[in-house]
């Protein structure tokens, strides 16, 4: 990440989406069972921003569970102070792009960061779903 | 990731070490309610000064925590947040609820 521009910041931020991404799987998507593949994959973008290259990253994370509900991806008011319901408020602060797609059998989550993004309260962007 | 308490004068300090998450937030959960339901401690200070990482799971029990307290009346203070445990709080929009003190010394004079 570092040979990419990424920051001690937002290598914290890309960690911390990833964990809690695999740990919604795990909860959501798989009910805690523990046997139930995952898959990760990694892959290097750049994008031409005022005339200048930004390097980035792409993180695709695959499971088998049931279809999502896209409903339920609405992340919960902050606005109320309760535990919970706050891993996709993080992923979403935490990354840049953060899209879900049913492909195939297959849940996909797309997470991007780009180097020269700020990372902070709300800094997602939140793309239509492919 | 290890939990102990101690006592000092009438606050009870809960060291943390370890990353909270998932695994083990229920824990960090169990050991703050016990002080400030349970046992009625009027001052509780979680010492995360060797948590290198924090979760949402952990960052829900430290809610339950912050809500515990204010439904008794007694004070929850954090100090020892690294970069880390501060950005996942400042996320979740919940940094300025805490009280949160750079060291112990700043904790218990709070």
């Amino acid at each position: 990440m570092e040979m990419l521009g990424f920051s001690e910041e937002h290598n914290r931020a890309i960690i911390r989406a990833v964990d809690e991404a695999v740990s919604n799987i795990m909860r959501h998507s798989y009910h805690g069972r523990l046997d139930q593949p995952i898959e990760v994959y990694c892959n290097r973008l750049q994008r031409r921003t005022n005339g200048e290259t930004e390097q980035g990253v792409e993180i695709l994370l695959f499971d088998c569970g049931p279809a999502v509900d896209t409903t339920k991806l609405q992340a919960r008011s902050l606005d109320e102070i309760k535990p919970g319901g706050l891993g996709l408020h993080i992923i979403r602060g935490s990354m840049d792009t953060v899209q879900y797609k049913r492909a195939g059998r297959l849940n996909r989550l797309r997470l991007v960061k780009y180097a020269q993004s700020s990372t902070g309260e709300c800094g997602s962007t939140e793309e239509k779903p492919q | 990731m290890k939990i102990s308490a101690r006592r000092v004068d009438k606050a009870t300090i809960l060291d943390v070490s370890g990353n909270i998450d998932m695994s083990n937030s229920p824990e960090v959960r169990k050991a703050l309610l016990r002080e400030l339901r349970e046992k009625g401690v009027t001052r509780v200070v979680l010492n995360l000064t060797g948590v290198a990482y924090i979760d949402s799971s952990g960052v829900a029990s430290l809610v339950e925590g912050l809500k515990a307290s204010r439904e008794s009346g007694s004070r929850f203070v954090l100090f020892g947040l690294n970069d880390s445990a501060r950005e996942v709080l400042k996320i979740s929009r919940l940094l300025k609820l805490f009280e949160v003190y750079d060291d112990e010394t700043q904790a218990i004079a709070s």
